[in-house]
């Protein structure tokens, strides 16, 4: 699950109005290359809750180069956005879990993939 | 006495009992030659061991023409001690069956064959086929090869062709039939053509059906449960009746060959074919034209025979069968063992028969934006994931299996259910769910899911979905999913009553634009009886590549040959496996939408609109817009 995936997650228990973000815990991340495209990255930004991106990527030992706030002219720091290319798609946590931050309910990742299923009697 | 086994001279081989008598009684008087039917072989016994000798000296390596064989065959000869004769009694016929022989004049007969002129189909009384094994044609309903019924509310115009009215009113008069049969299919059978077994189908036709034979005599095998099976010879100009057991229970069919095994003495006699072995010879078979008369029936059938039953079967396994679901508790029961399980459990095979995107779904996702974001909501296999490589494709799935094949393919997914997709609301520029809202079994449940496709999108952002249509045929095109059928019409006709078997086809084709086409072989269950509305509430069993009976249904999913279990990881992995056993047949729940279903669906939510609504092979799709 790359941070990008992460971010754009949210909590499906029925029921709780805190649903964003889910707490990330990782127990293997691996960091894979992937083809850098400032323009993509450029219109992904937008999407993403910043300060959500930033502490996750704390949370597993990948957000030291980023900024607590985001710059209103990101788009033209080359620089910054390859930090934010290799944080929102590189970084993949491998194994780990989701938690939702009001139930505290936790949804497992294996081999990369959370399984975000409830269970009948949480529907 | 003397005894002399002559080989390579039998009925099985092509050998008549004139053309070796002539041979044989060359070196003597014959007392007996026995003829095994479908052996190469044959023994004649002689008033004396010198006739015997004799033959024996003079046969070894003789050759002899037939009438079977282009070559001749080469006879080899040898002694024997004693010859055992088999019983010889006749099977008696089944029950309910009767040959009337005569029934029409020789003149009559004439007049029937001229009528039949297979050369044009000039009217449109009548549809003609040419089936793989013989011709065919139709008059007063069309006989549908698919389904092994009528169309009942679509009768012929011009009904039963006038000349027919004497053969109708002799049978009725006779007391043969009791209603005036409505539906006339002539078959012209050349020699070595023929029918499979077939019970012609309960709930389509009333008891008592005639046939008669013009042209040619033939012998047609009657078969029992039991597989026990009476061989009828049907005369030149006779009248085959069919009622009670031999038209519900026993099935009938004509060998494809160009000579029947009959009865030396009587060639020609109506009944049964004894299996008297000094008596048995080889009849050539000529060009057969019958004409086969059936009363359509418009009420459930109620023989007394509901084990084989159209009608009745649903009462038989209604147990086991599941109901249209009526509360949400239900529903999500029915999707978990009809739906999930099922996927779970064949998401190997069924991975295998999905690779190439339709058409119509890659344009969608190609005209997106780069850098678009967008989830696959029951992305399968992952088959779309990968189209757009410059928008962030999501996929999600309720089979974890499935998801797994996603994931080991290196895409981003998770596993989820449609009613609840842990994405944050307006995120999405757009959405794609294809062949998965029709697997939710209420309509409330139909519309949460497009809700939550909805609650998804962006203001502007769009959705494109795609649900399997009750329609497979539309604007009188067929859907692949009926035309990519891989069985002869006739084939279909062998209107079995065993269970649905796992079939060996290769799936290994391209994909193709409708759900499930390379998968699905027909099974021969006994197709539920769509008149019956008593058991409405329960589920049927869809026949694979035929039209659908209901919008609620079970579709069978036959896993490939060779599909094992793997221990390891609870799935179905695909590899060849010597000696495979028959393989589990899985039932998936659909609810196929009709026309103009999935617009009124969409427009309860006021959150959307729709832009695009259109009918794709066999699918009702629709692009709809978040406001």
């Amino acid at each position: 699950m790359k941070l990008l995936t992460h971010n754009l997650l949210s909590s499906h228990v029925p029921g709780i109005s805190r649903r964003f973000p889910l707490l990330l815990q990782a127990t293997e991340v691996k960091v894979s290359k992937v083809d850098f495209n400032q323009e993509f990255i450029s219109r992904m930004i937008p999407k993403v809750e910043w300060s959500a991106l930033v502490e996750a990527a704390t949370s597993i030992g990948h957000g030291d180069d980023l900024p607590k706030e985001l710059s209103p002219e990101y788009e033209s720091n080359t620089e910054l956005l390859q930090k934010v290319h290799h944080v929102l798609l590189e970084v993949e946590v491998v194994e780990g879990a989701l938690q939702c931050p009001e139930s505290g309910r936790e949804f497992p990742i294996t081999k990369g993939i959370p399984n975000m299923l409830l269970n009948e009697d949480e529907v | 006495m003397g005894h002399v086994i002559v080989t390579n001279g039998g009925l099985g081989n092509g050998v008549s009992r004139e053309q070796l008598l002539e041979v044989l009684q060359v070196f003597g008087t014959v007392e007996a030659l026995l003829m095994p039917p479908s052996k190469p072989y044959a023994f004649v016994t002689y008033g004396t061991v010198q006739e015997a000798r004799e033959a024996y000296n003079s046969l070894n390596g003789r050759e002899l023409g037939t009438d079977c064989n282009t070559l001749p065959v080469t006879l080899y000869s040898n002694f024997v001690e004693k010859v055992l004769g088999e019983d010889i009694a006749s099977p008696s016929l089944p029950s309910g069956l009767l040959v009337v022989e005569e029934f029409v004049s020789p003149t009559y007969e004439q007049k029937l064959l001229e009528f039949v002129d297979w050369s044009t189909d000039l009217t449109n009384k009548s549809t003609q086929k040419s089936l793989k094994h013989r011709r065919v044609k139709h008059y007063g309903y069309e006989f549908r090869y698919d389904n092994n019924n009528v169309d009942k509310d679509k009768p012929l115009p011009g009904g039963l062709p006038e000349i027919c009215t004497e053969v109708l009113e002799k049978s009725i008069e006779k007391g043969y039939v009791k209603f005036r049969p409505d539906q006339l299919t002539i078959n012209q059978y050349e020699p070595g053509q023929g029918i499979p077994p077939h019970i012609d189908t309960h709930s389509a036709f009333e008891n008592g059906i005639i046939c008669l034979s013009l042209g040619t005599e033939t012998v047609m095998d009657f078969k029992d449960r039991s597989g026990h099976s009476v061989a009828v010879m049907l005369p030149r100009r006779s009248l085959l009746v069919m009622t009670d057991e031999s038209r519900y229970l026993w099935s009938h069919g004509i060998t494809p060959r160009k000579f029947d095994v009959v009865q030396s003495s009587e060639t020609l006699k109506p009944g049964s074919i004894s299996r008297d072995i000094s008596d048995l010879t080889l009849n050539k078979r000529g060009t057969r034209t019958s004409f086969t008369f059936r009363k359509v029936r418009m009420t459930p059938c109620d023989c007394a025979y509901p084990e084989v039953c159209d009608s009745q079967i649903g009462d038989q396994c209604k147990e086991s069968l599941p109901a249209v679901p009526t509360s949400e508790g239900d529903a999500s029961k029915l999707e978990c063992e009809y739906v999930h399980k099922v996927y779970n459990e064949i998401a190997d095979h069924f991975s295998s028969t999905r690779h190439s995107p339709w058409p119509k779904v890659n344009e969608f996702l190609k005209a997106l934006p780069d850098g678009a974001l967008v989830a696959d909501i029951g992305c399968g296999n992952g088959k779309y994931l990968g189209v757009n490589k410059d928008a962030f494709m999501l996929g999600c799935d309720r089979s974890k299996n499935l998801v797994d094949i996603c994931g080991e393919r290196k895409f981003e997914v998770f596993v989820c259910d449609a009613l609840f997709v842990p994405l944050r609301s307006g995120v999405c520029d757009a959405c794609i769910s294809i062949a998965v809202i029709h697997h939710f079994s209420t309509q409330d449940r139909r519309l949460a899911a497009i809700k939550e496709i909805a609650r998804l999108l962006r203001p502007g952002g769009k959705a494109l979905l795609y649900i399997w249509a009750m329609e497979q045929e539309y604007h009188k095109v067929k859907s692949k999913y009926l035309k990519e059928s891989k069985v002869t019409p006739e084939e279909t006709q062998s209107h079995g009553t065993e269970m649905p078997t796992p079939t060996n086809s290769s799936h290994k084709s391209k994909d193709s634009n409708e759900m499930d086409a390379r998968c699905f072989e027909p099974s021969t269950w006994v197709t539920k009886d769509p008149t019956v509305k008593l058991n409405h509430a329960k589920l049927s069993v869809h026949k694979n590549r035929t039209a659908f009976d209901s919008q609620d249904l079970l579709v069978p999913w036959h896993l490939k040959d060779g599909c094992k279990r793997d221990q390891k990881n609870d799935r179905l992995s695909c590899q060849p496996l010597a000696g495979s056993r028959a393989l589990p047949t899985f039932h998936r729940y659909y609810h196929v939408f009709s026309e103009g279903e999935l617009e009124k669906l969409c427009k309860n939510l006021s959150s959307i609109r729709i832009v695009h609504s259109y009918y794709d092979q066999g699918n009702w799709c629709v692009i709809i817009e978040k406001c």
